[in-house]
């Protein structure tokens, strides 16, 4: 029988095995995207069941449908906008009692419903015995055992789904009774909500009252703008909530979730039969020392250096045969084009900088590969709960110390896929404040600015100086962390109640889907961006040409040079007199009236206009400026002699850039990455303005208080 | 009313039954969800390196919550 396609929506607590599932129900057939206008992950693909075209949606995981969080808004918007034919709702079968809170209230919304009870065998092993046929009779719903990770259950889990979907096409509420308090108060919404007929479609006005009680702001928003019942509902609520505050000194909510356990409760003991003795699980005994008082730091901090040097060696030499790809690929440009804008644009716009966004594709795919080990293995809920403490002083959260080692807490490493790392935090605000923060961490790029400065004015003190410039960045972050939750991200943090979930061992399988889809996203997404960014840089710094009078006198010049030696020379002076010229050197001298009171020159300000490309361009476009040409950022020898001996230059002013180079602006991939990872330019924006407005003011102080002293 | 004790107060090890959930709002909700409820029996599993926030087992599972969010859970002590 050849029908239209049957929608199928997963439903589910995280770590109930969902992920799982929904691998083992497409296989390699798979999307990812985002739900328009939020970071939200979503999947979904296709599964063709004897002709029959079924599509599956993987729904965020949540504990709840009471919107109270961002996934939880965006599960119950799908279910209610969108009306998948029928809704599988993965329950974890070790941790029944709690997974039915999410089923009870699927129930009650009315979806047709399927209930996937996952990870039997682990119950199984853990002494509990449970009926699912008297469970389904009991929820009146199909139950279906399943074990997702070895894909046993999961045809048959798809055939009651669809069976479903073609047996129920209507929206059956479950009515709970909440006590003759609530149900009375409920009656009387009900009666009112139900006056107004099917505007409220497809959801229940017994639903609708229960959510207006329970104090949904969503809800209650919806209502006032859909229905012309303003100001006639609020005195019913608030009767019934000082009424229970009372008689039971509780809210409505909580008398609800109350007697949605005690059905739960009812259903559990009726249908499950607990062998279980009181016993630690392998889990519990594994965590006695991974998160013991004592031992736990100090497991963390060997787990998250050896992390980092691992992904920073493995990806070396893939991102070595990547840069050597793209040179050879500007070699071959450089070879066979003709000279003149064309060729330049292919080369230093569209290869460098698309080149810039791909060769850091490797880093990124590794960072998220050990993420995901982290993620599936459990831990990473411990290193949240171990430094939460330490890390909410600053209005951060104990998942944020990820991002912040990733993005060069130890020195070299890279603030894009730290950026990225923050998107296992869930609380909006410490998550902001995170992505905000971490661009200014020692990255890879700014240390050979790091290396030409400190060789330049500090060699005496060479390690000492890094260590500091580390000890630097870490409480800078920390502070402007604080400070941005004291100001921009003001407001409570989210309440941290966190499932510790039970340690398992990863699938592979999962692993790589998990690591290729985030790599993919980044590739995809970033990679538009970039490119326009880096033609917009290379613009900056090519045009407008020199006049023709002058650059014709620059050619003569260097004809009428003798030696090779004057040749070049002529040629470097020809390079910074474009450069000057050019919109970005224009810029710089611009500049000159607000940066003096660093102690910058306009060659430091172009060299820092380039650095928002990427940091490393701030060396070798001060070696351009400085009459010494095209620079390895790798070898800086001579440009850091030749600073030595500018006049102008002096440690103190060294160590002012260097601050400021810190601090400022996140480069373009960071801000490209910003932008995608909070949903929009605004806080890419404020990134840049408020790092770089920071940089200002810690350099003015710097320069101007070491003046003072007499260190300048 | 009676006085119960917090979550907060009780030792690593220590086994106690909710009594009352003494908060509303987004918390009071988050803490519901996640089966915090009158009558669950819990243990103290443990605790953070700097005594925040506190881990306990409940209905199977292992859940953590910061101490200002265990301040609102009332319990009283189970014996054994």
């Amino acid at each position: 029988m050849a029908s239209e396609k049957i929608t199928v929506a997963l439903a589910g607590n995280p770590n109930a095995g969902k992920t799982s599932l929904f691998n083992a129900l497409t296989g390699a057939r798979q999307h990812v995207g985002n739900y328009p206008g939020v970071t939200v992950e979503k999947k979904w693909g296709h599964v063709s069941l004897g002709g029959q075209e079924v599509e599956i949606v993987d729904l965020p995981g949540v504990y709840s449908l009471t919107a109270y969080s961002l996934e939880e808004l965006v599960a119950r918007d799908y279910l209610v906008q969108e009306k998948p034919d029928v809704v599988v709702d993965v329950v974890d079968a070790a941790n029944l009692e709690r997974n039915l809170y999410l089923a009870v209230q699927l129930l009650e919304l009315g979806v047709p419903l399927v209930i996937a009870l996952n990870m039997v065998d682990v119950a199984d092993g853990r002494g509990l015995k449970i009926d699912p046929d008297k469970l389904g009779r009991l929820l009146g719903v199909p139950v279906v055992p399943t074990v997702a990770r070895r894909g046993k259950g999961v045809e048959r889990l798809l055939d009651e789904a669809v069976e479903k979907a073609r047996r129920q096409k209507t929206w059956r509420p479950l009515e709970l009774s909440y006590g003759s308090d609530v149900d009375q108060a409920l009656g009387e919404l009900t009666a009112k909500l139900g006056g107004v007929g099917p505007a409220l479609s497809p959801l229940s006005p017994r639903w609708v009252s229960i959510k207006l009680l329970e104090n949904d702001a969503e809800v209650q928003k919806q209502i006032s703008r859909e229905l012309q019942l303003d100001g006639q509902l609020d005195p019913m609520r608030h009767k019934l909530a000082e009424h229970l505050r009372l008689t039971m000194d509780d809210d409505p909510e909580g008398v609800i979730a109350d007697y949605r356990y005690g059905f739960i409760g009812g259903i559990y003991r009726q249908a499950v039969q607990e062998t279980r003795a009181h016993r630690l699980e392998l889990s519990d005994r594994i965590d006695k020392v991974l998160t013991n008082r004592l031992v736990g730091p100090l497991i963390l901090l060997a787990i998250l250096y050896g992390i980092y040097q691992f992904v920073f060696w493995a990806s070396e030499a893939p991102v070595g045969w990547l840069e050597g790809l793209f040179g050879w690929l500007g070699g071959m440009a450089e070879a066979s084009l003709p000279d003149g804008f064309v060729k330049s644009l292919i080369i230093s716009g569209i290869i460098d900088g698309v080149g810039g966004v791909l060769g850091f594709v490797p880093l990124i795919m590794f960072m998220f590969f050990v993420i995901a080990v982290l993620e599936d293995t459990g831990y990473l809920a411990r290193v949240a709960y171990l430094l939460d403490r330490v890390l909410r002083l600053f209005g951060l959260h104990g998942n944020s110390v990820m991002a912040m080692i990733v993005s060069g807490g130890i020195s070299g490493g890279c603030a894009v896929p730290g950026v990225m790392a923050a998107r296992t935090l869930k609380d909006p605000k410490a998550r902001l404040a995170t992505i905000l923060t971490v661009p200014m961490m020692n990255c890879g790029a700014k240390l050979p600015v790091y290396a030409l400065l400190i060789g330049a004015f500090f060699a005496a003190q060479q390690a000492q100086m890094l260590f500091a410039l580390t000890l630097v960045s870490w409480g800078l972050a920390l502070v402007a962390a604080r400070v941005l939750r004291w100001t921009v991200l003001k407001g409570d943090t989210a309440p941290f109640v966190m499932e510790l979930p039970p340690y398992r061992l990863p699938t592979l399988r999962g692993l790589l889907i998990h690591t290729w889809e985030r790599t993919w996203q980044y590739i995809k997404k970033a990679g538009t961006v970039i490119l326009g960014i880096s033609i917009l840089m290379w613009a900056l710094m090519s045009f407008p040409a020199l006049p023709e009078e002058r650059a014709a006198a620059w050619e003569a010049k260097a004809e009428a040079a003798v030696t090779e030696e004057a040749r070049q020379e002529i040629e470097y002076q020809q390079g910074q007199d474009e450069l000057a010229y050019s919109v970005a050197g224009r810029l710089g001298r611009a500049l000159n009236y607000v940066t003096a009171p660093l102690g910058f020159d306009w060659r430091t300000n172009v060299a820092l206009v380039g650095g928002f490309a990427a940091k490393e361009v701030v060396v070798s476009t001060l070696g351009t400026a400085y009459s010494l040409g095209e620079l390895d950022p790798e070898d800086t020898g001579g440009l850091s002699e030749r600073l030595a001996k500018e006049p102008g230059w002096n440690p103190l002013k060294a160590f002012a850039l260097m601050l400021f180079v810190m601090i400022y602006a996140p480069c373009f991939v960071t801000v490209a990455v910003i932008r995608n990872e909070t949903g929009g330019w605004k806080w890419a924006l404020f990134a840049m303005a408020y790092s770089t407005g920071a940089a200002y003011v810690i350099a003015l102080l710097v320069y101007q208080g070491g003046k003072l002293l007499g260190l300048g | 009313m009676e006085n119960f004790e917090t979550l907060r107060m009780l030792p690593k090890g220590g086994r106690a039954v909710v009594k009352r959930i003494s908060v509303g709002g987004e918390m009071g909700r988050r803490i519901r969800d996640m089966g915090i409820v009158p009558g669950t029996e819990f243990m103290v599993m443990g605790r953070a390196p700097l005594k925040d926030p506190v881990e306990i087992k409940l209905k199977g599972y292992n859940l953590t919550l910061r101490n200002n969010e265990a301040d609102h859970i009332l319990v009283q002590a189970v014996e054994g």
